[in-house]
């Protein structure tokens, strides 16, 4: 089956198979930084944006998001290295795998959410698993990115 | 210094974060056979006939693998330094199947799809054989997990296969029992430490070609290439010589890619079929076909005078190793090994303990490696004497711990070169207000709160085992080039080797080009594990980068006309200490390598220590628990550390505080659970439960630097050391709340509120 969608800005027309996951066909066009690390919609690393809002690619079928707007990592390059450069000046990329879920939900929050409080942003990540931070330095830099004052 | 003890970006900082394609599974080509595999669904069973003839026949499945067809030497998948002291008790594919998940046949074609189709139609027949499922229960049981004649040791590691005992250990000096006698007071404990699941976010995976002679090429996200390419020989048997093993960046580990654990299943592929092929393992099979923490029973016994100094310990472990003994003995030595020295007031301390065989996924090294099962028992058991005693547990541990220029009673003379831990004891109070907190207060509404704390210790390194090479060169361009076989798993060790190699050269660490972790053209290094990377290669780093600014300064000599001593660095130049002559690298590398100069500066050092210097972290947690439901909270847990020199304080933080994480995890959330019939329950992110980030509460990092003399810089190790305080401090915490001892992990609070009803 086809679908039509607007990739990064770029219209396009793939080929797909009914019960084929958007995480799957993303990885097979090069949008390698679709991760996958799981099966069950728990860890968050396949989150892209449908329209602009994060959802997990992993669980979305590619069928579904016909004739619509799909953003990957490499499609918002600047944001992305100014979070990036933000995020590892804190160190709080370990591995990185889980990093462009991750920075892609950051993303949408900061579009989302005027002036978070720190439970704001912990409760709005919450779905993006990291095993190796600890978390902590995900979140100062999250509060540096977004300039929360601490207190 | 201008490199050393900066927080400096990771070098692939940037690429990773932004989701540059740089993991194994990104570096395949698309036309690589997918391999799957068929697992046994009994936990004991003997394979009486295999029916492939449907599979085979399907378009699109290229090869299909039985234990008829792969080579008879059994080995071991633990990444360990030759000889290995892990039996070698696999086949590739085995006619007897060990435990729910092992594996039964390897199926490789053109997609996915077609792969999962052909493992459906593979008919097995089996005899189904009654498993031993509770380690408890293993030694002596009627059934033997490994009957086979040809399972062998390199040395003796204390296996007795008709018992079930893979290895057995015992460690005495002094008269324990004589000594127990003479003690004041006496207390005993059974500790549970659980399976532990790694839950690296990057599950296993490698891909395998022939290059263009023909030789195995293995891209895999492992932290042991030089292992893989021994085992990989031994197992397929042919030639290392071969074999290529490629490491490229890796999505996590924490000592479950210390074990080969997919890498021969596609290396076979790729060899019968001559074609490129990839295994990517899905979170099920990350879970339930790999390997886990050691589940563990330890018993100890603590004797101590009225002051409060311990004079005895006596420990009995038994570890269950699963189905394969990878890692079997070098755990369980390790529970004693990290432990015991913490404490030198001691007169007799023994240890003694067996690792089992059972019908379950075996277990392998996870970060902590024995010591975070051993700093569990006997830090709990510390809190047991400090209360009976009606001490501050935190004196009894400044009374006891070992101090520098000591040594202790297992350590054969070797006097300790550094420690702060007592610094650290004092820090951790102020930073979580032990002062004020301790033992517990009321905050109304049911609810208590109150802290509680351990120590830990680890090592750098495996003493007299462990060595790394480090090449490093001056290029023709002037820049220069660090060759190592350590492997960054997102620890961050290509970036902290060129900040030990820029320090000493003096050179921008722009300049400097690291290539690593392959087995072509790195120099050899074990891998990263045993928390060996700063402190073993950082050193071999130092030698080399050393060996090099000499000749550099030698050769800049020659062109300037002085003297080698009259010469030093200056930026990427080398100028005569008067400052009145100066040539530049790139001109210095030119003339040497080009035309009549025939000469390329290498600089090359292998390091090896003979002692593995102990790091330490003094752990404290607050937590709130709810006297109604037994529910506990995490508050605050606070986490000061000494790893010696800190090299690059940001990496060091973010192990501190992920190690801690992973710690709070044990303590209060995960589990490998498995049902009556040996298959595990908790095979998916819904089930088993890693901490997200509303679990955490808050951590705090501190550290309090040592000088280690015999580290690069001073410089001790800190990746696992970090794993092991939580759950012993944060245990104490919930004592100290609602007198309710959880003995067995991890803490729920179902068993908090049943011990509530009890007491
Ligand atoms: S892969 Fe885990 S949520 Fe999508
Ligand atoms: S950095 Fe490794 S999983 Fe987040």
């Amino acid at each position: 089956m086809q679908i039509k969608v607007t990739i990064n800005d770029k219209l396009v027309t793939w080929d797909v198979e009914k019960d084929e996951f958007l995480a799957d066909t993303l990885r097979s066009h090069g949008f390698l930084s679709v991760k996958k690390a799981c099966e069950t919609s728990c860890c968050g690393l396949c989150t892209v944006w449908v329209d602009d809002k994060s959802v997990l690619s992993c669980s979305i079928l590619s069928l579904r998001v016909h004739g619509k707007k799909i953003t990957t990592i490499e499609g918002v390059p600047k944001e992305a290295e100014e979070f990036a450069r933000i995020l590892t000046a804190e160190g709080a990329e370990q591995c990185g795998f889980c990093s462009p879920g991750f920075i892609m939900n950051v993303l949408a929050m900061k579009n989302e959410l005027v002036n978070p409080s720190e439970n704001e942003i912990i409760h709005y990540l919450t779905g993006n698993l990291c095993r190796c931070t600890g978390y902590m330095g995900q979140l100062r830099a999250v509060k540096t990115y977004l300039g929360v004052v601490e207190g | 210094m201008k490199s050393v003890g900066q927080s400096i970006r990771k070098i692939d900082g940037m690429a990773i974060a932004t989701g540059k394609p740089v993991y194994t599974q990104d570096l395949a080509t698309p036309n690589a056979l997918v391999v799957k595999i068929l697992r046994s669904p009994h936990a004991f069973a003997k394979i009486n006939s295999i029916d492939i003839s449907r599979a085979e026949k399907m378009e699109g499945v290229e090869c299909i693998i039985t234990f008829k067809d792969v080579p008879a030497g059994r080995f071991t998948l633990a990444g360990q330094s030759y000889p290995e002291p892990s039996p070698y008790d696999r086949l590739i594919l085995d006619e007897m199947v060990r435990y729910v998940g092992d594996e039964v046949a390897i199926v490789a074609a053109v997609d996915e799809k077609t792969a999962f189709q052909a493992l459906k139609r593979i008919k097995v027949d089996y005899e189904v054989l009654e498993p031993v499922l509770d380690f408890e229960q293993a030694v002596g049981h009627s059934t033997v997990v490994h009957p086979e004649e040809d399972l062998s040791c390199n040395f003796d590691i204390g296996l007795q296969k008709e018992k079930n005992v893979a290895s057995s250990f015992t460690e005495e000096v002094g008269d324990v029992e004589e000594e127990f006698k003479r003690c004041d007071v006496v207390v005993e404990g059974v500790y549970y430490p659980q399976a532990q699941s790694h839950a690296m976010m990057e599950t296993y995976r490698a891909y395998t070609y022939l290059d263009h002679t023909g030789r195995l090429v293995v891209v895999s996200s492992t932290q042991i290439p030089f292992h893989i390419r021994r085992q990989l020989a031994r197992a397929l048997q042919i030639p290392a010589s071969k074999i290529r093993v490629m490491k490229p960046r890796i999505g996590g580990g924490f000592g479950g890619k210390q074990t080969g654990s997919v890498e021969v299943f596609t290396a076979i592929v790729t060899l019968k079929t001559g074609k490129p092929a990839i295994i990517t393992y899905d979170r099920k099979e990350t879970f339930s076909c790999t390997t886990s923490r050691h589940a563990m029973r330890l018993k100890v016994k603590l004797g101590a005078d009225r002051e409060g100094l311990i004079r005895a310990i006596d420990m009995e472990v038994l570890s269950d190793t699963g189905a394969y003994g990878e890692h079997a003995a070098t755990v369980l030595s390790c529970v004693g090994h990290y432990t015991l020295p913490l404490y030198n007031k001691t007169r007799a301390v023994r240890i003694t303990g067996n690792a089992v065989y059972t019908n379950k996924m075996p277990a392998g090294a996870f970060r902590g490696y024995g010591a975070t099962q051993g700093t569990f028992a006997l830090e709990s058991t510390v809190n047991s004497l400090a209360e009976q005693l009606g001490l501050d547990p935190t004196e009894v541990r400044l009374k006891n711990i070992s101090k520098e220029g000591e040594t202790f009673l297992t350590g054969q003379g070797v006097l300790l070169g550094s420690t702060s831990l007592d610094r650290c004891i004092r820090k951790g109070k102020e930073l979580i207000g032990w002062q004020d907190k301790f033992p517990s207060r009321e905050i109304g509404q049911n609810k208590v709160r109150a802290v509680g704390m351990a120590v830990t210790m680890q090592g750098s390194g495996i003493a007299n085992i462990g060595t790394a090479s480090i090449e490093i060169r001056l290029n023709d361009d002037g820049n220069v080039t660090l060759l190592t076989g350590a492997t960054d798993m997102g620890t961050g060790c290509d970036t902290i080797l060129s900040q030990m190699a820029a320090e000493i050269l003096e050179i921008p660490m722009e300049n400097i080009i690291v290539s690593a972790g392959d087995t072509d053209t790195s120099p050899f290094d074990p891998g990263s594990y045993a928390s060996s990377t700063t402190y073993v290669a950082g050193t071999a780093t130092i030698k080399a980068a050393t060996e090099l600014k000499k000749k550099i300064l030698e050769q800049g000599a020659k062109f300037l006309g002085v003297s080698p001593e009259d010469a030093e660095m200056n930026g990427l130049a080398v100028r005569s200490v008067s400052g009145e002559q100066e040539i530049g690298l790139a001109k210095l590398a030119e003339l040497t390598i080009l035309g009549a100069g025939k000469l390329q500066l290498v600089g090359y050092a292998t390091h090896g220590s003979e002692v593995s210097p102990p790091p330490y972290v003094a752990g404290f947690a607050e937590v709130e628990v709810d006297q109604e439901t037994g529910k506990v909270e995490l508050i605050d847990y606070v986490a000061v550390v000494d790893c010696g020199t800190v090299i690059n304080p940001n990496l060091a933080r973010m192990q501190a505080e992920g190690g801690i994480a992973q710690g709070i995890g044990m303590a209060l959330y995960e589990e490998v659970r498995y049902d009556e019939l040996g298959k595990m329950a908790t095979n998916s992110f819904m089930q088993y439960k890693i901490p997200c980030r509303k679990d955490i509460g808050k951590v705090r990092i501190a550290f309090e630097e040592s000088f280690e003399p015999t580290g690069p810089f001073g410089a001790k190790s800190i990746g696992e050391v970090v794993a092991n305080t939580p759950s012993p401090a944060i245990v104490h915490a919930v004592y100290n709340a609602v007198g309710v001892k959880i003995n067995h992990l991890p803490i729920t609070s179902e068993k908090v509120f049943l011990g509530m009803q009890k007491s």
